[in-house]
Protein backbone atom coordinates (compact mmCIF):
# COMPACT_ATOMS: atom_id res chain seq x y z
CA UNK A 1 0.00 0.00 0.00
CA UNK A 2 2.87 2.39 0.62
CA UNK A 3 4.85 1.47 -2.41
CA UNK A 4 1.55 2.26 -4.35
CA UNK A 5 0.92 5.39 -2.76
CA UNK A 6 4.51 6.33 -3.17
CA UNK A 7 3.87 5.40 -7.33
CA UNK A 8 0.81 7.46 -7.18
CA UNK A 9 2.26 10.48 -5.80
CA UNK A 10 5.23 10.17 -8.25
CA UNK A 11 3.08 9.61 -10.97
CA UNK A 12 1.14 13.01 -10.04
CA UNK A 13 4.32 15.01 -9.51
CA UNK A 14 5.40 14.02 -13.14
CA UNK A 15 1.99 14.71 -14.88
CA UNK A 16 2.07 18.49 -13.53
CA UNK A 17 5.77 19.11 -14.19
CA UNK A 18 4.55 18.26 -17.74
CA UNK A 19 1.46 19.74 -17.47
CA UNK A 20 3.12 22.84 -16.28
CA UNK A 21 6.19 22.82 -18.39
CA UNK A 22 3.76 22.52 -21.64
CA UNK A 23 1.66 25.33 -20.83
CA UNK A 24 4.64 27.89 -19.76
CA UNK A 25 6.03 26.85 -23.11
CA UNK A 26 3.07 27.29 -24.86
CA UNK A 27 2.85 31.16 -23.51
CA UNK A 28 6.67 31.38 -24.60
CA UNK A 29 5.57 29.86 -27.83
CA UNK A 30 2.60 33.08 -28.32
CA UNK A 31 4.48 35.50 -26.82
CA UNK A 32 8.10 35.09 -28.85
CA UNK A 33 9.20 37.53 -31.96
CA UNK A 34 10.98 35.58 -33.62
CA UNK A 35 9.62 32.59 -35.64
CA UNK A 36 12.58 30.43 -34.98
CA UNK A 37 12.44 31.09 -31.35
CA UNK A 38 8.52 30.14 -31.45
CA UNK A 39 9.15 26.86 -33.48
CA UNK A 40 11.43 25.72 -30.58
CA UNK A 41 9.60 26.49 -27.95
CA UNK A 42 6.37 24.69 -29.85
CA UNK A 43 8.37 21.84 -30.24
CA UNK A 44 9.06 22.22 -26.39
CA UNK A 45 5.03 21.82 -25.61
CA UNK A 46 4.96 18.70 -28.25
CA UNK A 47 7.55 16.59 -26.65
CA UNK A 48 5.75 17.22 -22.76
CA UNK A 49 2.15 16.69 -24.75
CA UNK A 50 4.29 13.26 -25.55
CA UNK A 51 5.07 12.51 -22.25
CA UNK A 52 1.64 13.28 -21.05
CA UNK A 53 1.03 10.36 -23.71
CA UNK A 54 2.97 8.11 -22.40
CA UNK A 55 1.52 8.67 -19.00
CA UNK A 56 -2.07 8.45 -20.39
CA UNK A 57 -1.34 4.55 -21.81
CA UNK A 58 -1.00 5.72 -25.23
CA UNK A 59 2.84 5.32 -25.73
CA UNK A 60 2.67 4.42 -29.58
CA UNK A 61 0.59 7.84 -29.66
CA UNK A 62 3.77 9.44 -27.70
CA UNK A 63 6.00 7.53 -29.89
CA UNK A 64 4.56 9.24 -33.26
CA UNK A 65 3.62 12.60 -31.54
CA UNK A 66 7.80 12.55 -30.85
CA UNK A 67 8.16 11.15 -34.57
CA UNK A 68 5.41 12.96 -36.78
CA UNK A 69 4.89 16.26 -34.81
CA UNK A 70 8.54 17.31 -33.52
CA UNK A 71 10.48 15.04 -36.35
CA UNK A 72 8.82 16.24 -39.41
CA UNK A 73 6.32 18.63 -39.14
CA UNK A 74 8.28 21.48 -37.15
CA UNK A 75 11.20 20.71 -39.29
CA UNK A 76 9.39 21.47 -42.69
CA UNK A 77 8.11 24.59 -40.48
CA UNK A 78 11.78 25.59 -39.45
CA UNK A 79 13.11 25.05 -43.18
CA UNK A 80 10.01 27.44 -44.60
CA UNK A 81 11.46 30.07 -42.27
CA UNK A 82 14.85 29.33 -42.97
CA UNK A 83 13.69 29.37 -46.95
CA UNK A 84 11.63 32.84 -46.63
CA UNK A 85 14.90 34.19 -44.59
CA UNK A 86 12.03 35.52 -41.84
CA UNK A 87 14.31 34.81 -39.17
CA UNK A 88 15.03 38.27 -38.56
CA UNK A 89 12.35 39.53 -35.75
CA UNK A 90 13.02 43.12 -36.21
CA UNK A 91 10.90 43.30 -39.84
CA UNK A 92 8.09 41.58 -38.29
CA UNK A 93 6.25 43.70 -35.93
CA UNK A 94 3.69 41.34 -35.60
CA UNK A 95 0.77 42.46 -32.44
CA UNK A 96 -2.53 43.24 -33.92
CA UNK A 97 -4.44 45.87 -32.74
CA UNK A 98 -6.58 46.69 -30.07
CA UNK A 99 -9.36 45.10 -31.17
CA UNK A 100 -7.75 42.06 -31.86
CA UNK A 101 -6.18 41.96 -28.14
CA UNK A 102 -9.79 42.34 -26.97
CA UNK A 103 -11.45 39.63 -28.91
CA UNK A 104 -8.24 37.23 -27.17
CA UNK A 105 -9.01 38.38 -24.24
CA UNK A 106 -12.41 37.69 -23.99
CA UNK A 107 -12.32 34.59 -25.29
CA UNK A 108 -9.47 33.67 -23.54
CA UNK A 109 -11.39 34.44 -20.22
CA UNK A 110 -14.57 32.52 -21.52
CA UNK A 111 -12.45 29.49 -21.85
CA UNK A 112 -10.54 29.87 -18.81
CA UNK A 113 -14.21 30.00 -17.07
CA UNK A 114 -15.27 26.63 -18.39
CA UNK A 115 -12.32 25.47 -17.64
CA UNK A 116 -13.01 26.55 -13.97
CA UNK A 117 -16.56 25.42 -14.06
CA UNK A 118 -15.21 22.05 -15.33
CA UNK A 119 -13.27 20.90 -12.71
CA UNK A 120 -14.82 23.27 -9.90
CA UNK A 121 -18.15 21.69 -9.68
CA UNK A 122 -16.39 18.03 -10.99
CA UNK A 123 -18.50 17.43 -13.77
CA UNK A 124 -16.80 14.73 -15.52
CA UNK A 125 -16.65 12.44 -12.18
CA UNK A 126 -20.24 12.72 -12.22
CA UNK A 127 -20.33 11.92 -15.51
CA UNK A 128 -18.59 8.99 -16.31
CA UNK A 129 -20.76 6.33 -15.68
CA UNK A 130 -19.70 3.99 -12.45
CA UNK A 131 -20.21 0.79 -14.73
CA UNK A 132 -17.59 2.27 -17.49
CA UNK A 133 -15.07 3.48 -15.04
CA UNK A 134 -14.72 0.04 -13.56
CA UNK A 135 -14.25 -1.70 -16.58
CA UNK A 136 -11.82 1.41 -17.67
CA UNK A 137 -9.94 0.20 -14.90
CA UNK A 138 -10.40 -3.42 -14.93
CA UNK A 139 -8.94 -2.86 -18.52
CA UNK A 140 -6.27 -1.02 -17.32
CA UNK A 141 -5.03 -3.69 -15.10
CA UNK A 142 -4.98 -6.45 -16.87
CA UNK A 143 -1.98 -6.88 -19.12
CA UNK A 144 -3.03 -5.97 -23.12
CA UNK A 145 -3.59 -8.66 -25.48
CA UNK A 146 -1.94 -7.06 -28.58
CA UNK A 147 0.73 -5.06 -26.75
CA UNK A 148 0.68 -1.38 -27.09
CA UNK A 149 -0.18 -1.21 -30.74
CA UNK A 150 -2.77 -4.32 -31.23
CA UNK A 151 -5.63 -1.83 -29.68
CA UNK A 152 -4.46 1.12 -31.74
CA UNK A 153 -3.83 -1.12 -35.05
CA UNK A 154 -7.31 -3.72 -34.58
CA UNK A 155 -10.56 -0.85 -34.94
CA UNK A 156 -7.87 1.05 -37.34
CA UNK A 157 -7.74 -2.05 -39.39
CA UNK A 158 -11.15 -2.98 -39.40
CA UNK A 159 -13.70 -0.90 -38.40
CA UNK A 160 -11.90 2.27 -40.05
CA UNK A 161 -9.72 0.55 -42.99
CA UNK A 162 -12.16 3.04 -45.55
CA UNK A 163 -10.81 6.43 -43.67
CA UNK A 164 -7.74 4.90 -43.62
CA UNK A 165 -7.43 3.82 -47.14
CA UNK A 166 -9.15 7.46 -48.22
CA UNK A 167 -5.94 9.07 -45.89
CA UNK A 168 -3.98 7.53 -48.36
CA UNK A 169 -5.71 9.62 -51.26
CA UNK A 170 -5.67 12.88 -48.73
CA UNK A 171 -1.53 12.63 -48.29
CA UNK A 172 -1.51 12.19 -51.91
CA UNK A 173 -3.58 15.34 -53.24
CA UNK A 174 -1.87 17.25 -50.35
CA UNK A 175 1.92 16.03 -51.34
CA UNK A 176 0.41 16.86 -55.27
CA UNK A 177 -0.76 20.57 -54.08
CA UNK A 178 2.23 21.33 -51.97
CA UNK A 179 4.30 20.86 -55.24
CA UNK A 180 2.01 22.82 -57.56
CA UNK A 181 1.69 25.72 -55.31
CA UNK A 182 5.29 25.97 -54.63
CA UNK A 183 6.64 25.54 -57.84
CA UNK A 184 8.22 28.38 -59.33
CA UNK A 185 6.97 29.81 -62.29
CA UNK A 186 8.67 30.15 -65.13
CA UNK A 187 7.64 33.27 -67.66
CA UNK A 188 7.88 30.60 -70.66
CA UNK A 189 4.40 29.23 -70.55
CA UNK B 1 -6.04 12.67 -14.05
CA UNK B 2 -8.67 12.72 -16.23
CA UNK B 3 -9.88 15.85 -15.33
CA UNK B 4 -6.46 17.63 -14.95
CA UNK B 5 -5.79 16.16 -18.95
CA UNK B 6 -8.99 17.77 -19.92
CA UNK B 7 -8.30 21.12 -18.20
CA UNK B 8 -4.89 21.32 -19.88
CA UNK B 9 -5.89 20.59 -23.32
CA UNK B 10 -8.48 23.41 -22.97
CA UNK B 11 -5.91 25.47 -21.49
CA UNK B 12 -3.58 25.17 -24.23
CA UNK B 13 -6.30 25.00 -26.96
CA UNK B 14 -7.14 29.09 -25.52
CA UNK B 15 -3.60 30.03 -25.85
CA UNK B 16 -3.67 28.64 -29.90
CA UNK B 17 -6.65 30.77 -30.31
CA UNK B 18 -5.07 33.88 -28.17
CA UNK B 19 -1.94 33.31 -29.80
CA UNK B 20 -4.35 33.15 -33.99
CA UNK B 21 -6.07 36.44 -32.60
CA UNK B 22 -3.06 38.46 -31.22
CA UNK B 23 -0.57 37.51 -33.99
CA UNK B 24 -0.07 38.57 -37.47
CA UNK B 25 3.02 36.69 -38.91
CA UNK B 26 1.16 34.17 -41.07
CA UNK B 27 3.70 31.20 -39.62
CA UNK B 28 2.99 32.16 -36.34
CA UNK B 29 -0.24 31.67 -36.80
CA UNK B 30 0.18 28.69 -38.47
CA UNK B 31 2.06 27.37 -35.48
CA UNK B 32 -1.17 28.43 -33.34
CA UNK B 33 -3.35 26.05 -35.55
CA UNK B 34 -0.85 23.19 -34.94
CA UNK B 35 -1.04 23.71 -31.17
CA UNK B 36 -4.60 23.76 -31.16
CA UNK B 37 -4.51 20.54 -32.92
CA UNK B 38 -2.32 19.11 -30.36
CA UNK B 39 -4.24 20.15 -27.54
CA UNK B 40 -7.47 18.65 -29.08
CA UNK B 41 -5.03 15.16 -29.44
CA UNK B 42 -4.71 15.07 -25.65
CA UNK B 43 -8.35 15.35 -25.11
CA UNK B 44 -8.61 12.40 -27.34
CA UNK B 45 -5.83 10.27 -25.54
CA UNK B 46 -7.25 11.55 -22.56
CA UNK B 47 -11.11 10.08 -23.10
CA UNK B 48 -9.35 6.92 -24.49
CA UNK B 49 -8.14 5.95 -21.21
CA UNK B 50 -11.65 5.60 -19.85
CA UNK B 51 -13.42 5.02 -23.63
CA UNK B 52 -11.11 2.07 -24.83
CA UNK B 53 -8.66 3.05 -27.58
CA UNK B 54 -10.62 4.12 -30.17
CA UNK B 55 -9.56 7.82 -29.28
CA UNK B 56 -6.15 6.92 -29.91
CA UNK B 57 -7.07 5.29 -33.50
CA UNK B 58 -8.35 9.13 -34.22
CA UNK B 59 -5.35 10.43 -32.93
CA UNK B 60 -3.70 8.96 -35.64
CA UNK B 61 -6.19 10.21 -38.19
CA UNK B 62 -5.75 13.73 -36.81
CA UNK B 63 -1.90 13.79 -36.71
CA UNK B 64 -1.92 12.75 -41.09
CA UNK B 65 -4.47 15.53 -41.77
CA UNK B 66 -2.19 18.18 -39.71
CA UNK B 67 0.58 16.79 -41.68
CA UNK B 68 -1.06 17.16 -44.92
CA UNK B 69 -2.40 20.84 -43.62
CA UNK B 70 1.29 21.80 -42.57
CA UNK B 71 2.57 20.90 -46.48
CA UNK B 72 -0.08 22.69 -48.35
CA UNK B 73 -0.56 25.87 -46.09
CA UNK B 74 3.15 26.14 -46.05
CA UNK B 75 3.19 25.83 -49.81
CA UNK B 76 0.13 28.49 -50.31
CA UNK B 77 2.45 30.78 -47.58
CA UNK B 78 5.91 30.49 -50.02
CA UNK B 79 3.01 31.10 -52.77
CA UNK B 80 2.54 34.03 -51.24
CA UNK B 81 5.47 35.40 -50.15
CA UNK B 82 6.70 34.77 -53.64
CA UNK B 83 4.17 37.11 -54.63
CA UNK B 84 3.75 39.89 -52.14
CA UNK B 85 7.75 39.44 -50.11
CA UNK B 86 5.58 39.50 -46.65
CA UNK B 87 3.95 37.12 -44.58
CA UNK B 88 2.81 39.67 -41.83
CA UNK B 89 -0.97 39.20 -42.93
CA UNK B 90 -1.72 43.01 -42.28
CA UNK B 91 0.22 43.84 -45.83
CA UNK B 92 -2.13 40.29 -47.63
CA UNK B 93 -5.34 42.64 -46.91
CA UNK B 94 -6.59 41.85 -51.19
CA UNK B 95 -9.56 40.42 -50.27
CA UNK B 96 -10.10 43.20 -47.47
CA UNK B 97 -14.49 44.85 -48.24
Amino acid sequence: MQVNQFHSLFYAFTFYFFGLVAIASAIAFVTRKSPVAAAVWLVLVMFSLAALYVMLDAQFIGAIQVLVYTGAIMVVFLFVIMLLNLGNPSELADARGKWGYLAALLIGLVMLAEVMALTRSNTIDRMIPPDLAAKAAAAAAAPLAGGVIGPIAAPLFNEYLLAFELTSVLLLAAIVGAVVLSKRRTNAR
Amino acid sequence: MLVEALALSAVLFTIGVIGVLTRRNAIIIFMCVELMLNAVNLSFVALSTLHGATGQVFVVFTMTVAAAEAAVGLAIIIAIFRHTQTVNLQNINILKG
